[in-house]
This record gives C-alpha cells, structure tokens and sequence, in this order.
C-alpha cells in the first residue's frame, strides 16, 4: 500500500513550551485516520505543521508526496482543509462560496460549474443554491464545508473536529459522506472528541501531553487495553495526562 | 489571477450584503461636510509677513517697524514689485502682504486720507482673518499716535483683500479635512478589520491551507475598499461644489492624483495595523487612535499646523493626512499646480512605500 504521509520526530515548541513532541506516524492511501486527544493534547498544532500552515521545530515528513519543511507550498495544492471554527463564509450564498473556493484551487469556470450542480444535486441541496450560507442549520453547513474542501479532489483530506456541536443523526450522515470520499481514494486525517467517531475510522492514534500514546485499528487498541469500548481505552489513557484543558 | 479574481469577488459580496456597514460608509462623507459648517477661532502665531512700499516715508517706515517687532508677525522683508509679492504667496512663504500707496505721508498730511492694503492668504481663513485683524489694529494704533503728537487729523484707510477665499468661507478649510479624514477612517480602519475579521473567524486558517499566496490575498483585500473610496471621494467633490459651493480651482485630474496617492498610502497603513492585531476590536482601537485622531488634531484640518507648539509641529510631519491636506488646499482651494505640491505627493508615496515594507516583512506565510 501507498504510503500518503509519512512523519518522524515531528516537534512543535513554542518557548518553553512542548505543544507537540516528537510524534511518527504513517498514514496509506485512502485510508480514514482518526487523530485523537484530549483539549490541549496538541492534535491541532500537530495537524496545522501537516497542512504546511505551522513551521515544525524539529522532525520531518512527507504528506502527499512533499516535504513538509521544504515544499509546503505543494502541500497546500494536494490537500483539502476543514477548520475546528465553521469554514464557509456566512454573507456568501451557497453557490458562491463553491465558486469561491474553486477558483481559490484554479479550478476552471466551467468545470467549477458543473461540478457545482453535481454536488448540490447529490446532497439534495439545489434549493439552497442562493441561500445565504448562515441561513442553514448547522449540520447542513458542515456538509457543505467538507464537500467545499473535496471539491478540488485532494489527496488527503484534513478534518479538525468536523462534528462538533451537531445532533448523532446529522454525525452519521457526516461520517457517510466521509466514507463516501476514502471510496474515491480520498485519505481522510479526522480529530474528533467523540469516541463512538473513533470507531468509524481504520487506524487511530492517541495523542496525551503531545505524545502519541497509541496507534493501531480501534479493534486492536481495544484488545490492547483490554476495554470493551474506545472510550474506555481514552480514558485509561487520558488519566495519565499532565496537561489539563 | 483567476484566484485574484475569485478573492476580490468575494470581498465585494462582504460589502454589499452588510448594509448597515455600507451606509455607514457613504453616509459618512454626507453627515461629515454638512456638519462642519462653522469655524473655530484660534490665536495665530508667527504670520510670515512683507511689507511692499513703493515711496518709503517716516509714515510707512514707523508702521512697518511696528508690524517688524509685532510678535504675531515674523517679517520677512520689503518685496519690491506686486509680481514678487504675488510669487512669494503662491509658493506659500507670505502670507500677509502690506502695500503701501505710492506717497503715502504726502497724501496723508494733505487730502488727510492714505491707504494701505493688505493682502493675507486665506486657503486658511482663520489664520488669514485673524492676520489682517492684528494688522489693521497696529496700523490704527500708529495713527491714533500720531494723531496724541498733535499733527494735523489724517485718516489712514485698509483695504484687506482676502486671496485665493474672498468670501471668507471656512468650508475651504474642511472640505479638504474631511476628504482626508473619510479616506483614512474607510482604507485604514475597515481594511484592517476586513483581515482581521478572517483570523478571527477562522476562515483565515483554511485560506493559509490553501494554495492562495497570501500577497494576492490582502492585495484582493484592497480592491472593493479602493472603489468605495473613489465613490466618496466624488461624492464629497460634488457635495463642496453644489452644497457648499467650494470651487475646484486647480486640475481637477491633478487632485484625483494627490487623492489616489493618499487612498493608497491609508490603504497600505490598515495592512499594516491587520499584521500586528488579531482581534477585529484591537484593530478598530489601533487604527481610531493611530489614524483617525491624530487626523482630527494634527492634520491642520482643524487647528493650524502652524500655530501647534513646535513638538506637535514634528509630529504631525509623520501624519499622512496633513500632507494630503496641505496638498488638496494647494490644488483645490489656491488653484496651484504640481510644482507647488510635488513635495507632499513625494512625502506621500514615501509613506506608502515604507508601509508596504513594514507588511511584507510582518506578512508570515505560516501560522506561528
């Protein structure tokens, strides 16, 4: 299997401070890679030095085939990027924030405008064409925000606690389109705070004090720590962490 | 570019959808201009003056040592022909000329009336009323004493003239105050917001994510604050023409220079303040207490540059607007052209220039 990203050693210091230390991993291709840790265990800074936005102190690594140090600009064309905070603009309407985007990644006007209709179509959305985006309820917003960050098709998709705030019914819908994606070989990269997610995803790894403390299937990891669910192998784990929240 | 495109578009959706904003932005200018009809009285110093005597006499010379040792007045000298005088004005070195009547003595002691003009630049017109006013009273002074010595009555009578402002209107002195004071509070303060507003909301994060560089990205910023200036700016030109009757009296094209130079350099100053605050409330109070007062009080929109205490008069070199000020009443008010202006326009773009830097080394590619 492709390996997509590929870290070692990776460190993020500010002063005195360790956000994130020394962490590897590997991610392969089309795989959903759950990035998990309580607040403040560092999972951001660790995923903002992947996406080419923070410098990393130490370590090195590759994503989508580029260096993270060196070629970060190359990154940032390969990848696809859904922030904690809601991601759209609230004043554009629907269709334009598609556009908006779409012309960002230098994606051509008749292809952004096929493409358009084609995702409004498949999430049922061609109503709200001209909707002002802070008209919709919160769940169809994350839809729109994480299709808005596929639509370039990336090689790697980065989610920073994509379902926060939203009802278990909208989550599953979420995590379907989610599966959707890793089916056209999209790798998926999620942080998330719910447990029940973590079951969802193919590997996971677990992130206290800015250390990885464990990675592996949540199948294994569960056997590992001999708990009969991930939350309770999180919570044996999140016991021993320094940093409060 | 297309990504240029794609950003600046958006900007213009920002403005046009937030209303409030928008009136807020051109209601501005029309609120300011029609407010600021009155004056402000305010002692003047050191009004740089020349006296003209064709016939030097005891008369004239006693009054022209009065005005010489006058502490309002700093003289300048004799100038010896109206076309100098005229000259020294234009370039903005006098700015009250006294002119003496050929045989002046000789027409006082026998029709018992003389007269002197005089002459005061008043693109100012505080500065030039309250000049011609200390005048007139030395003038009177020395007859009212020449007159206890017991000659013979004689009547001495000024005629003032009040160049470049003949009705005395002080909106010559705020129309171009205000042009400097919209301009600053638009580029400066809703620019700086504009950033900010994206770091704070988050959206920031995924544009630096993306491969849109952030140069093309703030310059894109610019653009719709770029129009919504030029709209003002000729709103407040129609506005002084037909509400306060304000004439344009240099090239029209030339003040649109001065403007644009101006648009750029506040424009630039509001990156400037959106590299240095991450708060949207941080980057109003920064830009209201660096930019908008000192508009207000250093500028000379106000109170004259040159009546400030000479620590005010240093810094307000370093406030763009009263270059840009200084500039507009040149070319709008006195008429002059860009031989009389290049000095502010050369001040101006150095501003921008140096601001531009400041950016561009502040501007992080990453997230630090």
């Amino acid at each position: 299997m492709n390996k997509v990203m590929e870290v070692s050693g990776l460190t993020k210091k500010f002063g005195n401070f360790t956000a994130v230390d020394h962490i590897s991993f590997d991610v392969t291709e089309g795989e959903i890679f759950g990035f998990l840790g309580a607040n403040g265990a560092g999972k951001t800074t660790a995923m903002q030095m992947l996406c080419g936005i923070s410098m990393p102190t130490a370590g090195k690594g590759t994503v989508a085939g580029y260096d993270i140090i060196k070629q970060n600009e190359l990154i940032k064309r390969n990848i696809g990027y859904m922030s904690q905070k809601f991601s759209l603009y609230e004043d554009l309407k629907v269709w334009e924030n598609i556009r908006l985007f779409g012309g960002i990644y230098g994606l051509r006007e008749k292809i952004i405008a096929e493409k358009t209709d084609a995702l409004l179509k498949r999430l049922d959305f061609e109503q709200e064409r001209n909707t002002l985006v802070k008209y919709l309820p919160l769940g169809w917003k994350q839809k729109l925000a994480f299709s808005v960050a596929i639509f370039h098709e990336p090689k790697i998709v980065f989610l920073d606690e994509p379902t926060g705030g939203v009802d278990p019914a909208m989550r599953r819908q979420f995590w379907e389109m989610i599966y959707e994606a890793a089916d056209q070989g999209i790798t998926v990269f999620v942080t998330t705070h719910y447990m029940d997610e973590a079951e969802y995803c193919n590997r996971v790894s677990i992130m206290v004090d800015g250390r990885i403390d464990a990675l592996d299937s949540p199948a294994a990891l569960r056997h590992q720590f001999k708990a009969g669910s991930m939350d309770e192998v999180f919570r044996q784990l999140a016991r021993e962490a320094e940093r409060g929240d | 570019m297309k990504q240029f495109i794609a950003f600046a578009n958006k900007e213009f959706y920002h403005i046009i959808r937030d209303n409030r904003t928008l009136l807020v932005i051109l209601g501005m200018p029309v609120v300011q201009i029609l407010l600021f009809g009155f004056a402000i009285n305010m002692e003047v110093e050191d009004i740089r003056v020349a006296v003209y005597d064709p016939t030097p006499d005891a008369f004239t010379t006693g009054i022209a040592e009065r005005i010489r040792q006058n502490p309002y007045f700093t003289y300048l000298g004799n100038v010896h022909s109206m076309n100098e005088m005229e000259e020294s004005m234009r370039k903005g070195e006098l700015e009250l000329a006294v002119v003496f009547q050929q045989n002046f003595q000789e027409n006082a002691v026998h029709p018992g009336d003389a007269a002197v003009q005089l002459l005061s630049n008043s693109s100012d017109p505080n500065r030039g009323s309250i000049a011609v006013t200390y005048a007139t009273a030395i003038i009177t002074g020395y007859q009212q004493e020449q007159l206890g010595i017991g000659r013979i009555p004689f009547q001495i009578r000024t005629e003032n003239r009040m160049i470049y402002n003949p009705l005395m209107k002080s909106s010559y002195m705020f129309v171009p105050g205000i042009m400097g004071l919209v301009l600053m509070i638009i580029c400066t303060i809703m620019t700086s917001v504009s950033i900010v507003r994206e770091k704070e909301r988050g959206t920031m994060e995924v544009l630096l994510a993306s491969p849109l560089k952030q140069g093309p990205m703030v310059f894109a910023k610019t653009i719709p604050y770029m129009f919504i200036s030029i709209i003002n700016l000729i709103i407040i030109l129609l506005l002084s023409y037909f509400v306060l009757e304000v004439p344009v009296n240099g090239s029209l094209l030339l003040l649109l220079l001065i403007s644009v130079i101006y648009i750029l350099l506040t424009l630039s100053y509001g990156l400037t303040v959106s590299t240095l605050v991450d708060k949207q409330i941080n980057a109003v109070i920064v830009s209201a207490i660096t930019a908008m007062l000192p508009v207000l009080m250093l500028s000379g929109m106000i109170f004259p540059v040159d009546s400030m205490p000479r620590v005010l008069q240093a810094l307000s070199t370093v406030v763009p607007a009263r270059w840009f000020i200084a500039a507009v009443r040149k070319v709008m008010i006195e008429g002059q052209g860009f031989i009389m202006v290049w000095k502010e326009v050369l001040v101006m773009t150095g501003m921008t220039f140096f601001l531009l830097g400041i950016t561009i080394m502040n501007t992080k590619k990453r997230l630090e």
